[in-house]
């Protein structure tokens, strides 16, 4: 029996097993589906990964490079093209982990502890349901990213881009620097979806307009994408009659927003969020469920890469403690989202796992400024978190001391956005 | 010189090819289209209908009951997912109800069995999702879900299997009846000789006509726009939701689909022949209606995975208003030219049932008069090769089945849990899979909630290794027009 399975070989996962393996817990095993550990990071081959984490600029394969060395130092063994299909608990609380790769067929892992780190996909043209033809030719940025930067082919000559998350802002750099002329982005809502340095660095420098409160409404092309129509929305998001324009292209990529994947947890039994779609956490990252742990974007989707690392060595040192009988499960704080705010992970806290403070991750939703966000436990305000300018694309996170919380011992913390005081 | 060229490979045509696979005969199928089933049999509704709609004495109302009960065998015989679940024709009035006696009536003289009217109680402990206005229903024991395209799909591998020639990307551009009697049919790609003809031609099976004939009728593509939810909300209805039915058809239905999908749709918009694109206000349409009935699926909209639109072959007179035309299966005014035409629903439904009416009852007696002895194909055999679906094994199966195969420890499409080896296998088959909706079709990677996003480039790869050409080369769907990549990238 294994103490620790890890599915995910991703950023999440790497980090999470490193810190495990530091906690003293020796028999851990990595389960990646695909062929190579480092997860998404692998066809992320532009820079700006790891600023927080090792105070440089790093491109998405060196950052995997980095945790991916920590793991080998650490002779953490993992198993790649290895697919996890089930996750079961049996009554005593040992899990099993059913999966299946080429070389071993089908097994059945047995093992104390499960993390679960398996990320997040992309919303596709399906879920959002773009009227026209269903040509070839349309694809989410991240498929796009995958054909060019790990295949090496181009998906199209003459692009629009539909949604400002940051693989569209990305793949509108990395096509047009492959000789691709990119037309535009759209973006439904009055402000942009990526982080700031990506629109500077990837439309801007590149003149590739931005269009705000636009969208696709039409999609035109039997067999491959002739063009799309482009239309102004209201501010309740409807197409503004009058305002189409017809732009002639051959692509159509997709990148308007990402969900964490969790039909493994949810066929386990893994109570879901249905705020972040992702697991329910607590402070070190357990589910629901005794002895499962879930972290990175499974549980919500990051802004940046290092806060995944840094959420998955919670859910590492969790499982440790858990595996060795030390994590107490008396919860004492709920979180919850107020006014403002879309979302808070973690939703639960036990303050004795806590070192001297918790990180709670939050998204707003809508752009402010002049705000501050405040913590409440009842009608008393315990924290506040300031920044000049609040922004969705950007995860706020809000610490709170432990000694804080120990003042109130338990209790519900409510996030809200409030104006700035004067 | 064939002895019969049949022209369309959806249901319809690869159904009489595979029926007339029984004798010896030397038949070519052909199809304009990149794959078989890749018109009207690859977006419909997917129901196997009990047959209490069809009008008593008409074709349809002889062939629909009939056809629903060979389903059984044809689907395990080929390896088709179909399943028996019900259905229920609903009614909110009284006057509802009313139709749905006649409904009833009619499916007594079309032959249906285990159908029932039922009243609100058991209609609500049947479907717990279902208006609480519903005050009763009709119920059909016998309706079910099949996977249209795999049907069809297998059904001309099947022919195939039995000495049918298949010819792709054959769009009939012209046919000229020479003085001996035989025809030239002129395609994009060449000229087919044969002796008799079916016109299997779906939607564009009156212009097919004309070139052979004088129109006698006119076929009218009508538009179904359809969404496809999420199989995490697949079990909220568990048989198929009809609403009553009006004269433009059977309205607007909620139904699980045979892979454990939800499905809503369709409309009925009188288009262009070969629109199917799917329009705002007729997508807004659909769900409106769908939650006359299910009003539970407003919370799942969000659950949406993907929206299409496919169209229907509706014959008609001269105007755009009649629907109650019947099925043309016959020979035609030009002599040795059979019109299997204006099939539109109860269409796929009716398939085991009308193919072998038109080789038994068209075809054979129209050789028979012309003194064509024909033998029986003793090699024939009505089972395809079996295929392995991964996901549905035991864990001792699945053991066992990566111990034969090492590929079936290799999963591709994450959302279906699809393996290599089955990608592999639908590839090397007689009418294989050579695109990437082609796999789609027959064994599901890209139908799942990522919609292909994850696993298209390693179909793109796998189609191009087993095919032994570029990853440039494969395509989406249509040959050349349908390409997926537009070249290398700079340092390739």
């Amino acid at each position: 029996m294994y103490d620790i399975i890890v599915i995910g070989g991703g950023p999440a996962g790497l980090a999470a097993a490193v810190e495990a393996k530091k906690e003293g817990v020796d028999n851990i095993l990595i389960l990646e589906r695909d062929r190579e550990l480092g997860g998404i990071l692998n066809q992320c081959i532009h820079n700006g990964f790891g600023l927080h984490t090792f105070k440089e600029q790093l491109t998405g394969p060196e950052y995997a490079g980095r945790y991916i060395d920590m793991a080998m130092d650490l002779k953490i063994p993992y198993k790649l093209n290895t697919m996890v299909l089930d996750l079961e608990r049996k009554d005593d609380d040992t899990k099993i982990v059913h999966a299946i790769n080429e070389e071993d067929g089908y097994m059945a892992l047995e093992a104390k502890a499960v993390i679960l780190t398996m990320g997040c996909r992309e919303r596709t043209a399906g879920a959002i349901g773009i009227p026209g033809f269903r040509p070839a030719g349309v694809f989410t940025a991240g498929t796009a990213q995958r054909f060019i930067n790990m295949e090496g082919y181009m998906t199209g000559k003459e692009v629009v881009i539909l949604g400002s998350g940051d693989i569209g802002l990305i793949m509108a750099r990395r096509m047009t620097l492959e000789g691709a002329h990119v037309k535009c982005v759209a973006e439904i809502m009055p402000y942009s979806n990526g982080l700031t340095r990506n629109i500077v660095q990837c439309l801007n420098d590149f003149d590739i307009p931005l269009k705000l409160s636009h969208t696709i409404t039409f999609i035109h092309g039997k067999d491959r994408v002739e063009a799309v129509d482009i239309t102004q929305v209201d501010e309740h998001l409807k197409p503004i009659p009058g305002t189409t324009e017809t732009v002639p292209c051959d692509t159509l990529l997709l990148s308007v927003g990402l969900i964490p994947e969790n039909e493994i947890s949810r066929g386990a039994g893994v109570e879901i969020d249905r705020r972040t779609q992702g697991p329910s956490i607590s402070e070190l990252c357990e589910t629901n469920l005794p002895g499962v742990f879930a972290a990175g974007n499974v549980v919500h989707v990051h802004d940046l890469v290092d806060f995944v690392s840094q959420e998955a060595a919670l859910a590492g040192k969790g499982a440790a403690r858990y595996v060795k009988g030390h994590l107490e499960e008396d919860i004492n704080f709920t979180t919850v989202n107020g006014d403002g705010i879309g979302n808070v992970v973690p939703e639960k806290i036990t303050v004795a796992n806590l070192d001297d403070s918790v990180n709670c991750y939050m998204r707003v939703r809508s752009v402010s400024t002049n705000t501050v966000i405040n913590c409440y436990v009842g009608d008393e305000k315990i924290a506040t978190k300031k920044a000049q300018k609040f922004v969705p694309a950007e995860m706020v996170n809000f610490k709170i001391k432990k000694s804080v919380l120990e003042k109130y011992g338990d209790g519900e913390l409510k996030f809200v956005v409030e104006p700035k005081e004067a | 010189m064939y002895d019969i060229a049949i022209i369309g490979a959806g249901i319809a045509g690869s159904y009489v090819a595979r029926e007339l696979s029984r004798y010896q005969l030397n038949v070519v199928l052909l199809d304009g289209e990149n794959d078989v089933a890749n018109q009207i049999t690859k977006a419909n509704s997917a129901i196997v209908h009990a047959g209490y709609d069809a009008v008593p004495g008409k074709k349809k109302g002889l062939f629909n009951a009939p056809g629903n009960i060979m389903y059984e065998k044809v689907c395990k015989d080929l390896g088709v997912p179909f399943k028996r679940t019900g259905s229920l024709v609903v009614a909110h009035t009284e006057r509802e109800m009313m139709t749905l006696q006649r409904l009833y009536q009619r499916g007594v003289m079309n032959g249906v069995p285990d159908m029932r009217i039922i009243f609100e109680d058991e209609v609500h402990e049947m479907e717990e999702n279902l208006a609480p206005d519903i005050c009763g229903a009709l119920y059909a024991g016998t309706a079910g879900l099949v996977s249209p395209y795999e049907l069809g799909i297998k059904v001309a591998e099947n022919a195939v299997d039995n000495g049918v020639e298949l010819k792709l990307n054959h769009l009939v551009t012209n046919i000229a009846k020479k003085d001996d009697g035989t025809f030239k049919i002129e395609t994009t790609e060449e000229d087919i000789e044969a002796k008799y003809v079916v016109n299997a031609a779906g939607v564009y099976a009156d212009d097919i006509y004309k070139m052979v004939g004088d129109p006698y009728f006119k076929i009218l593509a009508r538009r179904g726009v359809y969404f496809i939810f999420d199989k995490e909300i697949g079990d909220l209805v568990h048989n198929v939701i009809f609403p009553c039915p009006t004269k433009n058809g059977k309205g607007i239905l909620v139904s699980p689909t045979v892979h454990g999908n939800l499905l809503i749709g369709p409309d009925a918009m009188p288009v262009k022949k070969g629109d199917i694109d799917t329009t705002q206000d007729r997508l807004d349409y659909i769900k409106e209606n769908a939650l006359k009935n299910c009003p539970e699926l407003e919370h799942y909209f969000n659950k949406i995975i993907r929206s299409y639109a496919g169209t229907r072959n509706t014959p008609v007179a001269d105007t755009y208003t009649t629907t109650d035309g019947d099925f043309i299966i016959e020979e035609s005014p030009v002599k040795n030219f059979v019109n299997f035409a204006g099939y539109e629903s109860p269409g796929l439904t009716s398939a085991p049932a009308s193919a072998t009416y038109c080789v038994e009852d068209v075809i054979l007696p129209m050789l028979e008069r012309d003194g064509v002895h024909v033998e029986e194909n003793k090699d024939f055999n009505p089972k395809t090769r079996p295929h392995i679906i991964f996901n549905q094994l035991s864990d001792e199966e699945k053991k066992a089945a990566i111990e034969k195969d090492p590929r079936y420890g290799k999963i591709i499409c994450r959302c279906e849990s699809i393996t290599e080896a089955e990608i592999v296998d639908v590839i090397n088959r007689n009418v294989g899979a050579t695109t990437v909706r082609g796999v789609t079709k027959r064994c599901r990677p890209g139908a799942g909630r990522c919609q292909g996003g994850f696993c298209q480039p390693r179909v793109v790869e796998i189609l191009a290794r087993e095919l032994g050409c570029d990853m440039e080369d494969i395509m989406y769907d249509a040959k050349d027009k349908g390409y997926i990549l537009s070249g290398k990238t700079k340092n390739q």
